[in-house]
């Protein structure tokens, strides 16, 4: 079969997309986690989670999803990252389940112990993920011990390297903002005054994280720096990230708040953009021995699956985002006090 | 104990902790939309009462459902990552596909079921629930075409690459339409309408039992009876075009479903044990079985003595959980049956015995929902996609035992406190009845009752 374009990178950027969409919507309500037991009273974690009920559990799709076409368009991708990382994506599911239990059933009970111990389980398990996915996405981009069957050959110490671990702390710190400045649009009064605060030092944060791992990627990943000496006008993507992670204060003081989140959203895809850019077209890098990495080639699925594939995404996707769209629009606005259910 | 038996433990118990929950939701989907279409066209209040109640009862297990159900998304990769490279190409498709068109929909439009009461008018809530039952339903649908096809694979050809075997689809729609998938999907999802409304039915009849929102209790018990009904009948239509699929396309687990040791006309045993053979004993009647998949007494049926050793399930567990799976619909079919009488008499109402008994049986179908799948699954053994990949050749080889342990270690732990916290928090949730409905003047709730009656 001949295409006028590459299907294989199409599924790249396909996967791409979903992991964004997961980062920059799940990204919130992890963020709201993270911070979470920054709030002591118990009406204004109500709040804060109330802020998040409706969307996150429509949030987590996107990584479901992500998932899903990973396995269908990479099933060698999903099946070497998955069993490799083995431990780590276990401590993962057991702390999207133990969220999913604590947002259920915190408000479910008045004592004040059963609350504090759901509220700490949410705060732990946001940071966890936030921190796991992290971990996952850096090791992708610096390399993990790969055998010509593309099979994992590290232990699980080998996952916790110093890049990978900037990179999971900077995942931490980006949602802890992202989700912040969330918060300052769907809340008011001194709750508010209480997050502004919040989506300052979280800046701040992440601001620093920004250039440590800046540095880091020049020092243990030099095929990003590479990738725009090839190729210069790649230069726009890091100015873009750079420009909208510096854009998100300036519109926080300003009090323009809807602009902030869309600053903090740009930049989280710009983020994942440049990773993407520095490793395409393999997909997870092989280190020490590069010829044994998974690349675009020799780990997708058939013309016929990326195909099918494609006609899923072309007949479901519109209908995903008009309707999620439509979702968020139903439930713009600040959280009504009055009508708390978690 | 080896890596495969760990794996497939762990497997089976992460899997079988949610199969609690999708019947329940797939079925609770189809009765809310029933239950909030009445409420359009009567505007009742207490109908109303119940709708909202269930739609509770509903977000509590599909939170679960959804928590429990990532898990074996990972799963297919990290424990079983030579069987992801193998099918990769088909089976993961399928799974996108259920991302894709089922999980989006339920839990978009589960925003404006739960949420979304005065947010949105009536009818578009209306639709929202619609979107909620068909996303559900629609979940169902691709996951059993990915299981169907791992029973009787079609639409592809094996290709051998650098690393290994793979298969490649050629045919999406005789892939997604293999020989299994209609049999099993329509089995699959009335047993989910029979498991949500023998749920709706037992909290109704306990509730009339404690002469407690008895209006409520007796709408719900009306409509809970009538899915219950239907559900059942196509149990057993279902069930029965199920076994001619099985006897047709998969002979060894048909034979040790039957304990079927010999080739010639098949038995029907009621109740009994197999032996080493694989032979059934117990009450046998001879023939029946040959009569109901061929009408035909002498038909002769494949027995386990045309399988080879090698590729033969374990006979007696796969024998004794298809029949207790039987013996629960058997069950199920009586009550009902008793029941719809009572009702259509107007005696059930009154009938202690009868409502104790209806209570009660919320577990049966839920007992048959486990059999039923480890029948399937067991039966399909040793191979994960039947006559392609054997199960002791598709674990992960990267991943060694004393992991899968760990993390068996780990999910039994967790789902122990899972189901317990969500037993403990749906007695709960019935015992304490449907909430009042929030009059417009109301004032803002106290915590307390935000916190005991609105949440």
């Amino acid at each position: 079969m001949n295409y006028p374009f590459d299907l294989r990178t199409l599924w790249f950027l396909l996967a791409g997309v979903l992991l964004t969409g997961y980062a920059i919507l799940d990204g919130f309500d992890l963020g709201v986690g993270i911070l979470l037991l920054g709030a002591k009273k118990d009406l204004d974690r109500r709040v804060l989670l109330n802020a998040i009920g409706p969307v996150w559990d429509g949030n987590e799709v996107w990584l479901v999803v992500g998932g899903g076409a990973l396995f269908a368009a990479f099933p060698d991708v999903y099946a070497t990252v998955f069993s490799g990382f083995y431990l780590p994506f276990m401590l993962l599911l057991v702390a999207l389940i133990f969220r999913a239990a604590a947002i259920e059933f915190r408000s479910k009970e008045t004592s004040h112990r059963w609350r504090q111990t759901w509220d700490v389980s949410f705060a732990v398990a946001s940071v966890a993920i936030a921190l796991l996915a992290g971990v996952a996405l850096g090791n992708m981009v610096v390399g993990i011990p790969l055998d010509a069957d593309f099979e994992y050959r590290g232990g699980f110490f080998n996952l916790l390297n110093p890049y990978a671990l900037i990179v999971g702390l900077t995942t931490v710190s980006v949602f802890a903002m992202h989700g912040a400045i969330y918060l300052v649009l769907k809340t008011e009064g001194e709750v508010q005054a209480m997050v502004k605060g919040w989506a300052r030092s979280t800046t701040i944060a992440f601001g620093l994280c920004y250039g440590l791992l800046t540095m880091a990627t020049f020092v243990f990943a030099p095929h990003m720096a590479a990738r725009i000496r090839e190729t210069p006008w790649l230069i726009l993507l890091p100015m873009l990230s750079l420009i909208s992670i510096a854009n998100v204060p300036r519109e926080i003081s300003a009090g323009r708040e809807a602009r902030a989140f869309i600053s903090s959203s740009v930049g989280i895809a710009t983020l994942l953009a440049l990773f993407g850019m520095g490793t395409y077209p393999r997909i997870v890098i092989s280190s020490p021995n590069p010829a044994n990495s998974l690349t675009i080639y020799n780990a997708a699925a058939s013309d016929v699956t990326l195909t099918t594939m494609t006609s899923i995404a072309l007949l479901g996707m519109p209908f995903v985002l008009a309707y999620t769209i439509a979702i968020y629009q139903i439930f713009r606005g600040k959280v009504d006090v009055s009508k708390l259910h978690y | 104990m080896s890596t495969e038996v760990l794996a497939r433990t762990q497997f089976a118990l992460t899997c079988a902790f949610h199969y609690l929950f999708p019947p329940l939701s797939i079925g609770l989907g189809l009765i809310l939309v029933i239950m909030e279409g009445i409420w359009l066209k009567t505007r009742n209040d207490d109908v109303k009462k119940m709708n909202r109640f269930w739609v509770h009862i509903f977000s509590l297990i599909f939170g679960l459902g959804v928590a429990t159900g990532i898990v074996l998304e990972f799963e297919f990769g990290t424990n079983w990552a030579t069987y992801a490279r193998y099918v990769g190409d088909i089976f993961g498709s399928a799974l996108a596909a259920e991302g894709v068109f089922a999980f989006f929909l339920e839990s978009g439009f589960l925003a404006l079921l739960v949420f979304g009461w005065d947010k949105v008018s009536p009818k578009v809530h209306f639709f929202s629930t619609c979107m909620v039952a068909l996303g559900s339903t629609f979940s169902a649908v691709w996951i059993v075409i990915a299981n169907s096809w791992m029973q009787t694979p079609a639409g592809y050809k094996i290709i051998e690459t650098a690393h290994g075997p793979r298969a490649k689809i050629i045919d999406f729609w005789a892939m997604v339409f293999n020989p299994s998938t209609l049999q099993r999907l329509s089995h699959v999802v009335s047993a989910a309408w029979c498991s949500a409304s023998f749920l709706v039915v037992s909290v109704s009849a306990y509730y009339l039992l404690k002469r407690r929102h008895q209006e409520m209790a007796r709408l719900s018990m009306r409509i809970g009876m009538s899915v219950a009904i239907a559900g059942t009948l196509l149990q057993f239509v279902t069930g029965h075009e199920s076994i001619l699929e099985v006897a047709k396309n998969q002979p060894a687990k048909m034979a040790s479903m039957e304990g079927h040791a010999k080739t010639g006309p098949l038995g029907l045993t009621l109740m009994g044990y197999v032996d080493k053979e694989g032979a059934a004993h117990g009450l046998t009647v001879p023939r029946v079985g040959s009569l109901l998949l061929a009408w035909d007494p002498t038909k002769p049926v494949m027995g386990l003595d045309q399988i080879p050793v090698k590729e033969r399930p374990m006979v007696q567990p796969v024998f004794q959980l298809y029949h207790l799976m039987v013996a629960c619909g058997v069950a199920m079919a009586t009550i009902i049956f008793v029941a719809t009488i009572k009702w259509r008499r107007g005696t059930l109402w009154e009938s202690n015995w009868c409502l104790r008994a209806l209570v009660a049986a919320v577990v049966l179908p839920q007992i048959a929902n486990q059999a039923g799948w480890f029948t399937a699954e067991m039966g399909r053994q040793p191979w994960i996609v039947y006559h392609m990949l054997r199960t002791s050749e598709a674990l992960s080889k990267t991943v060694k035992a004393n992991l899968i342990f760990t993390s068996l270690v780990l999910f039994t732990l967790l789902y122990l406190l899972l189901g317990f916290l969500f037993f403990y928090l749906l007695n709960k949730r019935i015992k304490a009845g449907p909430a009042e409905l929030p009059s417009p003047s109301d004032e803002v709730p106290t915590l307390r009752e935000q916190g005991l009656v609105i949440a």
